[in-house]
């Protein structure tokens, strides 16, 4: 009888875990039902079309610019050596840390017209245009690619470095000369990495937000942006929002079906190291260049330039608004990853003690929210508050409680990070088989103790990893902050977002520096495990 | 409760549903202070859940447990496991990973001052020979060495019994047996009474005092080694534990059975036997160490499948009848496929089952 009492207190906690995701959906979803004739022939004759142009053509390029520079690098830094290879190993991992609104007014600012590259080539070398124009589609692919490239370069490298130079071997015993067997053995054997590395990215332009605003190329994501705040009508913004979860959906279940075959390969890729194709010197020289290209236009330039912004302002921006900036967001992130990581132990715990399809849909909920686009989310999660707040205004209250408070900013952070965090804390809980639990009861430990000096010992790396991942995330996180933040409310991000609106930028540089600084920390724990997988 | 005054262990008529589906029955067994039992059947016979009902994982839902004459199981009861003083050795060992060997040794000395724990735990480390790999990560360890501290945490806070899942099935074979000598050596040592559970006959043989055969939740026979190997209560037994075939016979008396070997003379056991009546057609059991083979007997057979094993040949024989049976040989007999060879049977216990 007791043991079904908790039973129950656990499917609660469950069932409560997935509400503020399942009601963002349903919020979503149900935007149809209210239409408004004359907003919607506005929407499908002046919006829609070309948010719609728009965001599939940058999906398409982007895409593919980052195959070819995740491919091709992962390729070079994995299986063969040249010049600088050991450097370029974790180095092309740093653009990660740069987020896509501050890449895009920082490439922007270097590589433009007007920009202090081309500038310099003009003033001092006499050349006119070194670079095509910036400002353009071309501009947008280019700086997505470059912030989103690392995710299919570390999938990538990964399956490259399961299957060795063994792959290359097969293929030539088989007759095929090395170039033969690269594109018919060693490329279609990663290809569920690939795959997979490439649906992230896509996941990831779906959902951007602020990279695009510096270049004003409308999308999805801000076609709903505003619709909500220039147009006024929450219920275009809910329809677009609709529109844009669609692809999420189907982008999410395809990325879901690649990492069930990369988990397939793995077990059957052999995992010795293998001795790297030697390349002939000129080879060597050109695979040293590409990476440094890709290398200096994804990290050195863009840091470059926002140094050289920031240090000749350095003493008229350190002012004591910019620290409340720095206080702003190093508070809100920590409060958001104390809760986070709080709401994440309890559903892993959740899901160990509870078994069932209940439970597995529970957890399959509660952590689809990083799949969905930022500003979905928000919009989504109003529509939700915005009736719970009718309510307690029918029951009594005089003002709107929980619109416009920081409760819905962290709720909207709670469902698109939960992942975040769920996932190392689970697979850390996953060491902690049931049978350690009942060894630790007939030792005469349980309970409390047991949680101290068993479970808590064991997943300790993972719960510090979800609160390092989270405060990070938080920290860099622009839509949600943007369209849910109390009035007067500020972040370092939304700064960044606001200067640079403005084309501010040289202003820009200093948050923009502090954001790029905490996004280096996941980097360079990410860089730690990748110098590990070299050695080994 | 127990009508024996020296039974340390007590089952009596356990059983346990999941939810509504029964998976033991009517269980009945009992260990005296210092004895080895050992829970023999295939698996999902209900071996394991009834070692967790014992531990106290899991509640019966009929019968009662006792330990030292204290009931720790019954029907709405259950002393929870962590109250009971029985240690567990696991199938997985569940070793705790973030421990050292010394310290997962020491984990179930926390009401011993400390000193005295570090020289229990140092104690313990010595009698399972790891004393170089005191410091060692359970990751860093050999299956086997593994195994050894999984027994030596076991054994470290002296419970008043000892459970073990399933100990070897993880180790290759040179080492379960040599392992199984160690652990029965130092559970005699210590004097701790333990349940085994294994799947494994010859773990069973090598460890145990007495031995119970499980199947489908019901306890076939609960016997000295020995006996469940010569005078096994039904065909499933005979044939689960131990080689040998079934013989065509019929019983033309109440102690006398003929086959095609012959006529064997049988005990009557109360009980078991009740419904075999003269005339009835029934099987004998016949073991492979009950067939010797004799070059000039008169009795032939044709060989047709041999298996070298080293020392003896295990030959399966057919004979004239074409019922056939299995012999084991020294190895200098080599005969060939289809030869007929003479044998002669020398059988202790006849066995007969309807």
């Amino acid at each position: 009888m007791i043991d079904f009492k908790r039973f129950s207190v656990w499917q609660f906690f469950l069932v409560i875990m997935s509400l503020p995701t399942a009601l963002a959906l349903v919020g979503v979803l149900t935007s149809w039902f209210n239409l408004d004739e004359a907003l919607l022939s506005h929407l499908f004759q002046y919006v829609l079309p070309s948010a719609l142009f728009n965001t599939v053509s940058l999906v398409i390029v982007v895409v593919m610019m980052t195959a070819l520079i995740g491919v091709t690098s992962a390729w070079l830094t994995t299986i063969c050596d040249f010049p600088g290879r050991r450097f370029f190993v974790w180095s092309l991992i740093l653009p990660m840390a740069i987020p896509g609104y501050v890449m895009a007014f920082a490439l922007v600012g270097a590589l433009e017209y007007t920009g202090s590259l081309q500038t310099y080539a003009r003033d001092s070398l006499g050349i006119l245009a070194i670079f095509p124009e910036i400002k353009s589609f071309f501009g947008v692919a280019l700086t997505l690619s470059l912030t989103l490239y690392p995710y299919t370069y570390l999938l990538v490298r990964n399956a490259f470095q399961t299957q060795g130079k063994r792959s290359l071997e097969v293929g030539q015993s088989l007759g095929l000369s090395a170039r033969q067997s690269f594109f018919r053995v060693s490329l279609p054997l990663a290809r569920p990495w690939i795959v997979g590395g490439s649906l992230l990215v896509i996941m990831e332009t779906l959902a951007d937000f602020g990279t695009v605003a510096v270049f004003n190329y409308d999308t999805l994501t801000s076609a709903i942006y505003k619709s909500w705040f220039s147009l006024f009508s929450f219920q275009s913004a809910l329809q677009i929002a609709s529109l844009l979860l669609m692809f999420v959906v189907v982008v999410s279940l395809l990325e879901r079906q690649s990492r069930a075959k990369q988990n397939f390969s793995y077990q059957r890729g052999e995992t010795e190291p293998s001795s790297r194709i030697v390349l002939s010197r000129v080879q060597g020289y050109l695979a040293c260049l590409f990476c440094g290209c890709i290398f200096s236009i994804g990290f050195i330039l863009p840091i470059g330039q926002l140094l050289a912004w920031a240090i000749p302002q350095l003493s008229l921006e350190l002012t004591d608004q910019f620290w409340r900036y720095v206080i702003g967001s190093l508070s809100l992130s920590l409060l958001a990853m104390t809760i986070i990581t709080g709401l994440a132990l309890l559903l892993a715990f959740a899901a160990r003690t509870e078994k069932g399809r209940l439970v597995n849909w529970a957890v399959r909920i509660s952590t689809l929210g990083y799949a969905l686009p930022g500003t979905v989310l928000a919009v989504g999660l109003l529509a939700p508050i915005a009736a719970i707040d009718h309510f307690l205004a029918d029951i009594g209250f005089a003002t709107p409680i929980l619109q416009g408070s920081i409760v819905v900013m962290l709720l909207a952070y709670s469902v698109r990070f939960m992942a975040v965090a769920f996932s190392p804390i689970e697979s850390n809980l996953l060491r902690v088989t049931p049978s350690i639990d009942s060894a630790s009861r007939s030792l005469a430990v349980s309970g409390l103790g047991m949680l101290r000096r068993v479970h808590f010992p064991i997943i300790r790396v993972g719960v510090l990893t979800a609160m390092v991942l989270v405060f990070v995330d938080v920290m860099k996180e622009l839509p949600i902050t943007l369209m849910t933040r109390p009035f007067g409310f500020n972040t370092l991000a939304v700064r960044i977002y606001e200067l640079s609106s403005e084309g501010l930028w040289q202003r820009a540089a200093l948050p923009a520096l502090a954001v790029v600084l905490v996004g280096l920390i996941p980097v360079i724990i990410l860089m730690l495990r990748a110098d590990k997988g070299q050695q080994s | 409760m127990s009508s024996e005054s020296d039974s340390y262990l007590d089952l009596t008529n356990v059983g346990l549903n999941y939810r509504t589906k029964q998976v033991l029955a009517n269980i009945s067994f009992s260990l005296r202070r210092g004895e080895i039992g050992c829970l023999l059947g295939p698996s999902g016979c209900g071996k394991t859940s009834l070692l967790r009902a014992i531990a106290g994982f899991e509640s019966v839902s009929s019968g009662g447990i006792t330990l030292n004459n204290n009931s720790i199981s019954r029907v709405g009861y259950s002393l929870s496991p962590e109250q009971r003083q029985i240690g567990m050795v696991f199938q997985d060992y569940a070793l705790f990973p973030h421990l050292n060997v010394i310290d997962n040794i020491r984990f179930g000395l926390h009401q011993l001052p400390t000193q005295q724990a570090n020289e229990r735990a140092l104690y313990f480390l010595e009698r399972i020979g790891l004393v170089d790999k005191e410091m060692a990560m359970p990751h860093e360890l050999s299956g086997g060495e593994q195994q050894r501290v999984a027994l030596a945490r076991a054994l470290a806070p002296q419970p008043d019994l000892l459970l073990l899942d399933e100990p070897f099935s993880n180790l290759d074979v040179d080492l379960r047996e040599s392992l199984g000598k160690e652990v029965r050596s130092l559970l005699k040592q210590t004097q701790t009474t333990a349940v085994m559970v294994t799947h494994d006959q010859h773990e069973a043989f090598a460890i145990a005092d007495s031995i119970g055969v499980l199947r489908d939740g019901a306890l076939l026979q609960w016997d000295s080694a020995y006996a469940i190997y010569h005078q096994p209560v039904n065909a499933f037994v005979a044939d689960f534990v131990g080689q040998g075939v079934m013989l065509q016979g019929t019983m033309i008396s109440l102690t006398e059975v003929k086959t095609t070997l012959g006529c064997f003379e049988r005990k009557v056991i109360a009980g078991v036997d009740d419904l075999i009546h003269i005339g009835d057609r029934v099987k004998v059991l016949i073991r492979p160490d009950d067939i010797i083979h004799q070059d000039n007997s008169a009795l032939k057979a044709k060989v047709i499948a041999r298996h070298f094993r080293g020392a003896v040949f295990l030959y399966t024989l057919e004979l004239e009848n074409k019922e056939q049976v299995l012999a084991l040989v020294p190895s200098h007999h080599d005969h060939a496929i289809n030869e007929w060879i003479g044998i002669r049977l020398e059988i202790d216990h006849v066995v007969v089952f309807k």
